[in-house]
């Protein structure tokens, strides 16, 4: 009787899950998230964003994301606080709307563009991505984003255009943790024109198909999913296009510590500690660390951008 | 203070120091609504580190805190306090080797020699066993004033583990630099006490 099975239950599930992906993914993380949130947390006003529509998009990890609570209370978002929780705790009351981006430097398009009109264009889509902290911890999110490519072509670069500025928001009264001076402020980053056009960066505005919560970023954040965490700077309100590779703000503060490039690679460790391997948020605290992958797993998408580049010097 | 009244402030002081442990057993083994958040083995290793240095400073508060009351009944609970940071301390290293390296002794080692601050903060364990192993009241008979001068190193060992987690910390130094600010004051107190020609006991 049992060898007549032909299809095992598992792989039916799998079947069914590889079709409804996103459904599945929605499940999994407002069941677990949401009952983890009730237990361990109290309920977030961000909890609640609004969903939107999204398609899948391409270059999607199959690895199981990691729970809506592990994504919304673990975060690194220096303007809230420093500790993990802060942004969870500190960011409920940030407004977000109206929201508008100073699009300047080397394009034929400079201007004010408010939130609508960055996003309208655009279809909505579902990326799981690996993301991979400098801090050796890493997480799988189902981001919600378009192409940033997609964004700045429509600003028009000129030829002279050889890298991109971001600049988050800076206004200590509606992010608190700007009041104490642990970074220089505004927080800076920046991409190569070559890194900023490639198909894998997104411009995100949400999560687990609902707008972003404030701690992860809102309302408009990078993500480039074969750098470390710290590139995806968040809240952005500046967009330049520049000549000249820009300072980012952990360059400025540790130049020892972190560069302009900040490729995830295990063969290059942080002065402190070992970037070889990582913890995967959410596998238990009896679980073991698991390696790190050349370009956070990106390898065949982006190593091309980097030959002939010394990385242990680019680090 | 009576002895029989010591025996009972000790006996609840223990319990007090079990605490901690307690609480990030529950936190581990996510019981009672306790959890050690999204990242447990880091949130384990800084924990048992920090109550470390937290009992380290309280038993240097100990001599300073005698003097000023002039209680000399609180040196009765010096070695307790003591011998609980040397136990938190050693957590602190044991689920670092044992959860996060697996005890990989090559990793372990690699750690050891290469990154700095856990060279400093190895060291400052590395020196609190004599200090451990020779707290028991026959120890202290055999070594006479040797004892003393053996147990001065607990001004150095405090010094290498608060230097540990200054170094440890990413960017925000705000929270070592207040351990560093009451070492300060714990050490400050016994150099203005052998200024004043008083013996400033260990």
């Amino acid at each position: 009787m049992k060898h007549d099975l032909k299809i095992l239950p598992s792989e039916i599930t799998s079947e069914t899950n590889y079709h409804n992906r996103r459904q599945f993914i929605r499940n999994a993380g407002l069941a677990i998230g949401g009952s983890a949130v009730a237990a361990a947390l109290p309920l977030s006003s961000s909890a609640s964003t609004r969903e939107l529509e999204t398609v899948p998009g391409p270059y999607s990890t199959g690895e199981e994301p990691n729970s809506w609570e592990d994504v919304t209370t673990y975060n690194n978002f220096y303007e809230f606080g420093t500790g993990k929780e802060d942004p969870y705790r500190n960011s409920g009351d940030f407004v977000t709307r109206p929201w508008s981006v100073k699009v300047s430097g080397e394009c034929g398009k400079p201007g004010d563009y408010d939130y609508e009109d960055i996003v309208a264009p655009h279809t909505l889509e579902d990326r799981v991505y690996r993301h991979r902290c400098v801090e050796a911890w890493s997480m799988v999110v189902p981001w919600v984003g378009f192409p940033l490519a997609d964004l700045l072509r429509r600003f028009e670069p000129n030829s002279d255009a050889k890298f991109v500025r971001f600049k988050t928001l800076h206004d200590p009264k509606r992010m608190p943790g700007q009041k104490r001076p642990v970074l220089r402020w505004p927080y800076v980053e920046g991409l190569t024109i070559a890194e900023a056009m490639h198909p894998l960066t997104l411009m995100v505005v949400g999560v687990y198909g609902k707008e972003l919560p404030n701690q992860n970023g809102a309302p408009l954040r990078l993500i480039v999913p074969w750098k470390y965490g710290f590139k995806g700077i968040k809240s952005i309100v500046k967009i330049e296009f520049t000549r000249r590779q820009p300072k980012t703000s952990w360059e400025i503060s540790i130049p020892g510590e972190y560069g302009f490039y900040a490729n995830v690679n295990p063969q290059v460790d942080h002065p402190r500690w070992s970037q070889a391997s990582e913890r995967r948020i959410g596998a238990g605290v009896f679980a073991p660390k698991q390696p790190t992958l050349m370009f956070n797993g990106y390898q065949d998408e982006v190593a091309h951008l980097y030959s002939g580049l010394d990385l242990r010097k680019n680090y | 203070m009576t002895a029989r009244s010591i025996r009972w402030l000790k006996a609840l002081l223990f319990l007090l120091c079990l605490v901690p442990l307690g609480q990030l057993l529950l936190e581990t083994f996510g019981l009672a609504g306790f959890s050690l958040g999204a990242n447990p083995v880091e949130e384990l290793i800084h924990s048992f580190g920090k109550w470390g240095l937290k009992f380290m400073l309280i038993t240097l508060a100990v001599t300073p805190l005698r003097r000023l009351t002039g209680k000399g009944w609180l040196l009765r609970f010096r070695r307790m306090l003591g011998l609980f940071a040397f136990f938190y301390i050693l957590m602190h290293f044991l689920i670092y080797a044992g959860l996060d390296q697996r005890f990989d002794l090559a990793v372990i080692l690699e750690d050891i020699v290469e990154r700095p601050y856990i060279t400093v903060g190895f060291t400052a364990l590395l020196l609190l066993f004599p200090l451990a192993l020779t707290s028991t009241n026959a120890m202290m008979r055999r070594l006479g004033r040797r004892w003393q001068k053996l147990h001065r190193l607990v001004y150095v060992i405090a010094i290498l583990g608060v230097w540990h987690f200054y170094w440890q910390v990413k960017l925000d130094t705000l929270e070592p630099l207040i351990y560093a600010l009451i070492l300060a004051v714990l050490l400050g107190t016994r150099l203005v006490g052998k200024k004043h020609g008083r013996t400033a006991h260990a």
